[in-house]
């Protein structure tokens, strides 16, 4: 009735960690790129063209917020870039604290504050009141 | 060089401190990210409490912090596109040494008119404009 697993099926239920950062290690890479192209973008139109930072003001946030091509590259911009530093803050608090303990409160502390990040940014992108004063 | 693992990624040499100045940029980038969407969400509380807090961004000393923080997330972005070559490329590992010197080359040379227009403004109010 069973049988026994074969060395392929052992390996990937022995190693289910590793598959997991497997996925990791391909998320870097494939949200890294397409970062390159949203935060590229994103820093060339607010700190350099048309005068910069010096022309951002809440009315230019509400021209901006109006179209929602900025609103979805804002909120892909913002989720890709907080899951691609979380885990990359995630390994590095996996090299450098190396006792249990602060490992899961470094990592505890770092999820909390980028779920809020993440959650915050989110309901700010949608529910931005043009006519707030 | 002091060990014997020269030639490798990690141990020592320009592959290893790319690594290093990887690690630090990325870290430092996320600290400003959340700090930034933070600054943003006064958006919500009203255009004034928003304008009061872009108005330093404006200024100076944060103007030439915001160059520095154009430098850090374009040399992590340059390096990145190093890093996926030396995973994906089969001559990348060969080759990581001259790519690192060849983001290096394309990192200054963007960063020489991305700093001009940067501080164009900041420049200006401080020594006038000519």
């Amino acid at each position: 009735m069973s049988k026994a697993p074969t060395l392929s099926e052992a390996k990937t239920k022995a190693l289910p960690r590793r598959n997991w950062e497997m996925a990791g290690w391909i998320f870097m890479r494939a949200s890294g790129v397409i970062l390159i192209v949203l935060v590229l973008g994103h820093l060339f139109i607010m700190n350099i063209l048309d005068g910069g930072v010096q022309r951002i003001n809440f009315a230019f946030v509400a021209g901006r917020w109006s179209n929602p091509f900025w609103q979805y590259w804002d909120l892909i911009m913002l989720w890709l870039a907080m899951l691609h530093g979380t885990n990359g803050l995630r390994t590095i608090i996996g090299d450098y604290a190396t006792k249990g303990t602060t490992r899961f409160w470094l990592r505890m502390l770092l999820y909390v504050v980028s779920v809020g990040t993440i959650v915050l940014g989110t309901l700010i992108i949608f529910t931005f009141d043009p006519n707030l004063s | 060089m002091a060990n014997g693992n020269a030639g490798t990624l990690y141990r020592g040499g320009p592959g290893m401190w790319s690594w290093v100045a990887h690690r630090i940029t990325g870290a430092a980038v996320f600290f400003f990210l959340v700090v930034h969407v933070v600054d943003t969400a006064l958006v919500r509380v009203s255009p004034d409490a928003y304008n009061t807090v872009i108005d330093t961004y404006k200024t100076p000393l944060v103007n030439l912090m915001e160059v520095g923080l154009v430098a850090v997330v374009l040399f992590h972005a340059l390096n990145g596109i190093r890093v996926i070559l030396v995973d994906f490329w089969e001559q990348g590992p060969r080759y990581q040494r001259q790519m690192l010197w060849t983001i290096l080359v394309i990192w200054f040379v963007v960063m020489i008119p991305g700093a001009y227009f940067m501080l164009k403004h900041t420049a200006e109010t401080l020594f006038g404009s000519a």
